[in-house]
């Protein structure tokens, strides 16, 4: 301790950090940078939530979510879309997760990379994902509505289109979980004598669930939010009374809200204030469905 | 097998006398008997033979004319530099190679006498008698129990299941390090245990051949000698080919052993060939080809 000698000193000085004035700059403008872009996100977000909850508040009670649409302002409820939404989503969710997953496998696991009919099948899921959804609406308002399938102004009619608008991301998703399947996997089971098709079904589809799931839930609470393909087909209708079946007349949340904002009167404001918080609320719910799916699997898996 | 006329031009002339060997091999086996413990003498016969096998990735030929009669109850080690084309032939045993888009073979691989590759033959089948385990452990992302009961299951198994995964996992060598964690996932293991989990996932199907494709590659030196100890106990019951770039791993496990290399072509195209095939002990002590003593010696490329 008493002695330092010339070459410790040296080393001790080596030591400090000696980075460079400007390199030390360029580094923290790049954090700043990142935390603002983070700021901007939840701020967003934040600010939204407080105007929507400070502005719905009154409205905010459990007389909101019980009673039906109203043209009197202080007995509307949204109870209707509620159950309207729920069903159509839940329908699109039955439709497009089987039908997703499955062409999804098949294009991972079965298609032929090479021939022309696949690259064909998986540049149009590539643009299909992101067409305009109102496309879609104007489709199945020829087609499904009226048209070959004429089913009328119904909750079938509505899941179906909002299938056609989440089918690619839900295959999307599904084929990037499957993807992240490792070959070491497919090759183990079929050099024990495992089919494909006994392969795919044991040991990848298990293996990919937690992403599939996650993926699945993310595309398909989309369309938890789209309006613009279902004004097209009857879910900006006045509905009092809840979905009974595939074949009934709907409405949906978006489309309340909707039709609370266009009301000539302002006492409906609060009322689209407090829908969107109960809409956000139920897109909140099924993303966590998502993470526990996940989780759970990925516990199971490891 | 046919001689091979030799007539394609664009080889040279070693071709012809390396396809006259592996016929000197077929005799001298047929000729050679196995003694037992008893004394008595049973005839050694061949389980795979490759006969002017070459494998081509679209127009690219990977390996050619291969000739290599697989003896039964015995390791035949397949050793050589990279890109030399051992994994390409080992994975012609059991068909994996048609896995690869474009892979096709010209000559035959015959098992037990039966062409493999003739159109009746269904290579899920196949690989039900022909185990593989591969250069990194791939254990199932289940449980120990469910990594080896996967096999018996997709074939129906209809005893005790139980006792078939005891038994596998006994003959891997594993049992007493995880009969206490059957539920536990088999990815949770050690690298070598997870390796001895393949093979005991491999012979739980009871297969009659083990293909092993550098099993040892990816393990510290103390699982890589259980392996191999594991590898001169199986024998016994099973035919085994081991691909290996470690030469002393084939001269310690191995009763034949094929030296591959490889040629370059003008355009730089690697194709593989086999230069010599014997029985490891005169491989490695007297080659008969130049070659193979470079390798050997380290005196190769």
């Amino acid at each position: 301790m008493t002695s330092v000698s010339p070459e410790q000193v040296a080393t001790a000085v080596a030591l400090r950090s000696s980075t460079s004035p400007r390199r030390r700059v360029v580094d923290a403008v790049f954090k700043l940078f990142l935390w603002i872009s983070v700021g901007v996100a939840l701020g967003t977000l934040i600010t939204l939530l407080i105007d929507l909850i400070t502005e719905g508040w009154p409205r905010l009670n459990s007389d909101l979510v019980v009673n039906m649409p109203s043209a009197r302002p202080e007995r509307a409820g949204i109870q209707s879309a509620i159950f309207g939404s729920l069903w159509v989503v839940g329908t699109t969710a039955l439709i497009s997760i089987p039908t997703g997953v499955s062409a999804a496998i098949y294009l991972e696991e079965f298609a032929k990379k090479d021939r022309w009919y696949n690259r064909l099948i998986e540049l149009n899921i590539q643009n299909l994902a992101s067409v305009p959804s109102v496309v879609y609406g104007m489709l199945g308002l020829a087609f499904i509505a009226r048209g070959v399938l004429s089913f009328g102004f119904t909750v079938m009619t509505a899941a179906l289109i909002l299938t056609l608008v989440v089918l690619p991301t839900v295959v999307i998703a599904s084929r990037e979980a499957l993807r992240a399947v490792p070959n070491s996997l497919r090759h183990g089971s079929l050099a024990l004598g495992a089919t494909e098709w006994e392969t795919v079904y044991r040991q990848v589809l298990p293996a990919a669930v937690p992403g599939i799931a996650t993926g699945t839930i993310l595309s398909t609470s989309r369309a938890l939010g789209e309006s613009a393909p279902l004004l097209l087909v009857g879910a900006l209708t006045f509905v009092t009374f809840n979905p009974e079946g595939f074949d009934s007349s709907y409405t949906v949340l978006p489309l309340a809200i909707f039709r609370f904002i266009s009301e000539a009167r302002i006492e409906f404001r609060p009322l689209a204030a407090a829908a969107s918080v109960v809409l956000l609320i139920v897109l909140l719910g099924m993303n966590s469905i998502a993470i526990f799916v996940r989780n759970r699997f990925e516990k199971k898996l490891r | 097998m046919s001689m091979g006329d030799g007539t394609e031009g664009d080889f040279d002339m070693t071709t012809r006398q390396e396809q006259a060997r592996p016929t000197d091999i077929r005799v001298e086996v047929a000729a050679s008997g196995h003694t037992t413990e008893s004394g008595e003498v049973k005839p050694r016969s061949i389980v795979f033979d490759a006969s002017r096998l070459s494998v081509f990735y679209g127009d690219f030929r990977a390996v050619r004319d291969v000739d290599l009669p697989v003896i039964q109850n015995q390791i035949t080690a397949l050793i050589g530099p990279s890109g030399c084309g051992k994994s390409t032939v080992i994975r012609c045993f059991n068909r994996m190679n048609d896995l690869i888009n474009g892979a096709r073979i010209e000559g035959t691989v015959s098992y037990h006498g039966i062409d493999i590759y003739q159109d009746e033959v269904d290579p899920v089948e196949l690989r039900r008698r022909v185990g593989m385990v591969f250069q990194k452990p791939n254990p199932f992302p289940k449980s120990v129990y469910d990594n080896v009961a996967f096999g018996p299951r997709l074939g129906g198994f209809k005893g005790k299941m139980d006792d078939l995964v005891e038994e596998s996992l006994r003959r891997a060598a594993l049992w007493d390090e995880v009969k206490d964690k059957l539920d536990e996932s088999g990815m949770a293991l050690s690298g070598g245990q997870q390796q001895r989990l393949c093979i005991a996932r491999a012979i739980a199907t009871s297969p009659d051949v083990l293909l092993m494709d550098e099993p040892c590659s990816a393990l510290d030196p103390i699982a890589t000698l259980r392996i191999e100890e594991l590898m001169l106990d199986l024998k016994d019951d099973y035919t085994i080919i081991i691909v290996t770039h470690n030469m002393q791993q084939a001269a310690r496990v191995s009763d034949r052993t094929a030296f591959f290399s490889v040629k370059v072509s003008d355009e730089g195209q690697r194709t593989g060939y086999l230069v010599e095939f014997s029985p490891t002990e005169e491989l490695f002590t007297a080659p008969r080809e130049k070659q193979t003593e470079d390798y050997i010696t380290g005196r190769f490329g």
